[in-house]
């Protein structure tokens, strides 16, 4: 069996999801695809499944927020390792910002657990059928999602570095 | 897990287990985390961890911080190993401005990217000898380490944390001290590891504390996206270098170990014999060293020569544009891996443009790997737990990032 | 017999005269018993400094104490993150007088390079600290004059320091609670 390339997964991708594939693009030689939330963890199941394209590692889970874009403000990125192939690709989610719920695909790969729990640490999105989902790198009490892009670096309450010199004016974050 | 010891985890009466906690301060636990484990006498039911207790928040501070700016912080990930780090951020930096690197600069790169490879696994062998009681094994590989600190520190000036190298290359050529601490280096280290290794790899005492100890399979391995010597270990050969290769090291021949059934004795063993293969390809690279200049052509990212910027008008202009950062950097999203001390350890940047990159993650492989701790330790007593924790090589810097 | 170089004594054939106090500090201060407390990097380079090329034994520090009960000195070594501030007070509070604090590190003594929402400025901020080493991380030598800086603490000071009324007030400062022998409840 040859090795399935960039553009055999996206017809393959296309032909099983049609309508939910929603933009794809090759950025520097990886495959991006972008499809409706809901429908991913089925993608994945099936691209796991899938004799010939074989997805059998999972990489890595991002979250990513887009502050300027509206309805699409927050992104979930998966991305999966064919071995057979040694092919690279990403899976792409957009969420609006008040219905952040996608499913969790800790049931397909056993290290979602912990991949899921960060990026609901950092950014507040919720995933559904996680078995687990609690804050895991910051503080049990914290109440806001530090890596949005309207919280600052620093700590809120430090009283002894000045906006001024660093460029910030106070009102404008 | 034999019959008797399932029955045990069975009958457990609740009565009777008792609930430990196993750090976050703790002599084993190299690194802060805290395992909650509850035990039935010495046996371990199940366990929980917590972590973060070292969160620096690097992707925050990374979105704050022009790209030469991000090399220091990207040392104090996998301290043990930082020049890996370091490389393979620059790496994916030249991967996004689309940048070819001389073949010298690449030999280079695999030299020190090898010689850190050989520290961070000294440390992490020494340190499983220690927990199994072997306090004399600690000291022999940490006078070797001494050996590879100087190499660091003429090249870079530092020792732990080296921001070792520039994007494009290096900031220096090696000195001719390096040249002769390196052949110095190649010619009386192996008897000296071979030496640590004839005190633990086939003590009777150190195989049976640690045979055994920890194992898992490698499907669960892969499900939990394992990589590195633990997955090595696992029986899989999964090895960035091999399968995506990067730095040409494609040109050189080596070998990659694997285990057999993922317990603490494999894992050491696959550090060894990987620490062998470093040596062979520090020794081949070595001896083909391609001559050439130690930086690309990258005016735009490269500082130039101080004299240069105080005689030459368009140096002066390069040198205010890169501090300043001033410079235009392409709109994109890319991922770069390398094989780290740990594993296939991930840069994932999206750059807008701007002199900061927009989100930049790091895919870390100890944060990853250590979640499948509570399986590997079930029905173990807590020695073979203290001794699983030490080998599965968990960098606090790398975990919690 | 040898006459003790180290102490100012009045020396007689045969013996030396000197007061307690002078004798008692300069036992204490040879024979520190650490309490390693190493989180990131800075613990690293104190591993090496632990090690052979450096040997922090030669100063009294061979026997590496894990439990605070048995500790004369807190080393600090790394970051500390306001998650684990409540746990380094613990550790301090459990620590028996006479103690004392090393922060090791550009992390431990102000935050160092991390300043974020997750890291605590410097761990004078929850604890009182004696001597401070600056380093990303120290070199081993500046270890070593570190725990050097703070043998001479342990010589200069009073041996009575936990009784005095500005240890009190140091500790009221920190909100540490402490009784009349100036152990923390």
């Amino acid at each position: 069996m040859e090795k399935q390339n960039n553009q055999e997964y996206l017809t393959a991708i296309q032909a099983a999801f049609g309508a939910d594939v929603l933009a794809h693009e090759e950025a520097f030689g990886m495959l991006n695809v972008e499809l409706t939330p809901a429908r991913i963890h089925d993608a994945i199941a099936w691209l796991q499944q899938h004799q010939d394209l074989s997805v059998n590692y999972l990489t890595n889970i991002a979250g990513i927020h887009y502050p300027e874009s509206e309805g699409r403000e927050f992104a979930v990125v998966y991305q999966l390792h064919s071995w057979k192939n040694n092919l690279r690709l990403r899976i792409k989610g957009y969420l609006p910002k008040d219905n952040l719920h996608i499913a969790s695909i800790t049931d397909l790969f056993a290290g979602a657990n912990w991949m899921e729990r960060e990026t609901y640490d950092f950014f507040g999105i919720i995933f559904d059928g996680h078995p687990d989902l609690r804050r895991i790198l910051n503080m049990d009490d914290m109440d806001y999602f530090p890596m949005r892009k309207e919280y600052v670096l620093e700590d809120a309450t430090r009283e002894d570095k000045d906006d001024r010199f660093f460029g910030r004016n106070n009102n404008e974050l | 897990m034999s019959q008797d010891l399932k029955d045990v985890i069975q009958a457990a009466d609740p009565a009777n287990v008792a609930t430990i906690n196993f750090g976050p301060t703790h002599p084993s636990t190299h690194g802060i985390f805290q395992n909650i484990l509850k035990v039935d006498g010495e046996k371990i039911i199940s366990s929980e961890q917590t972590v973060g207790y070292i969160h620096r928040a690097f992707e925050k501070l990374a979105e704050r911080r022009p790209y030469n700016q991000i090399t220091p912080i990207t040392d104090r990930l996998n301290y043990c190993s930082s020049p890996i780090n370091n490389i393979g951020w620059e790496m994916t930096v030249e991967k996004l401005i689309g940048v070819d690197i001389p073949k010298r600069v690449q030999y280079m790169r695999v030299i020190i990217m090898e010689l850190a490879r050989i520290a961070d696994h000294l440390i992490c062998n020494s340190v499983i000898g220690v927990d199994a009681g072997a306090l004399t094994s600690f000291f022999y590989p940490f006078s070797e380490r001494e050996k590879i600190y100087e190499l660091y520190e003429e090249l870079s000036g530092a020792r732990l944390t080296t921001n070792m190298g520039r994007i494009g290359g290096f900031e220096r050529d090696f000195t001719p001290v390096f040249h002769e601490k390196l052949k110095s280096f190649l010619k009386t280290f192996p008897k000296a590891f071979e030496e640590f290794d004839s005190m633990l790899a086939r003590n009777r005492i150190f195989m049976d504390r640690t045979k055994g100890a920890g194992p898992i399979s490698a499907e669960r391995a892969l499900s939990y996206s394992f990589s590195g010597p633990n997955l090595r270990a696992a029986g899989v050969d999964y090895d960035v270098r091999a399968m995506n290769p990067y730095s040409s090291y494609e040109d050189f021949d080596f070998i990659i170990p694997v285990g057999v059934n993922g317990d603490t004795y494999d894992r050491f063993m696959v550090r060894q014999e990987e620490i062998r293969q470093s040596l062979r390809i520090i020794t081949q690279a070595y001896n083909n060293l391609p001559e050439g200049d130690y930086k690309a052509d990258l005016p735009d990212f490269y500082l130039p020569a101080k004299a240069d910027v105080y005689n030459n008008m368009e140096a002066l202009i390069y040198h205010f544009k890169i501090i300043m950062g001033e410079t235009e950097l392409p709109v994109g999203e890319v991922y770069h891996a390398v094989e780290g001390g740990n594993g296939e350890l991930g840069y994932y940047l999206i750059s807008d443009g701007g002199r900061t990159p927009y989100r930049l993650q790091f895919r870390r492989p100890c944060f990853i790997y250590y979640q499948a701790y509570p399986e590997m330790i079930k029905g173990l007593p807590i020695s073979d737990a203290v001794l699983t924790l030490s080998s599965i090589n968990v960098i606090a810097g790398e975990l919690d990032a | 017999m040898g006459k003790i170089e180290d102490l100012e004594t009045i020396n007689g054939e045969g013996y030396q005269l000197t007061t307690l106090d002078k004798a008692i500090a300069l036992a204490r201060a040879n024979s520190v018993w650490p309490l390693p407390f190493a989180t990131s990097c800075c613990g690293i380079e104190f591993m090496a400094t632990m090690g052979s090329a450096y040997d922090l034994s030669r100063f009294g520090m061979e026997r590496m104490s894990f439990t605070p009960r048995q500790a004369d000195l807190l080393i600090v070594a790394g970051t500390i993150s306001k998650k684990l501030g409540p746990v380094l007070k613990r550790v301090y509070e459990q620590m028996a007088e006479p103690k004392w604090v090393l922060s090791v590190g550009a992390c431990a003594c102000s935050g160092g390079i991390f300043d974020t929402y997750s890291v605590l400025q410097g761990i004078d901020r929850i604890i009182p600290v004696d001597v401070y080493v600056p380093g990303c991380p120290p070199r081993p030598e500046q270890i070593i004059e570190g725990v050097m800086n703070i043998h001479e603490l342990v010589k200069k000071e009073s041996n009575r320091r936990r009784y005095s009324e500005e240890y009190k007030h140091l500790m009221d400062t920190y909100q540490i609670d402490i009784d009349q022998h100036g152990e923390a409840k």
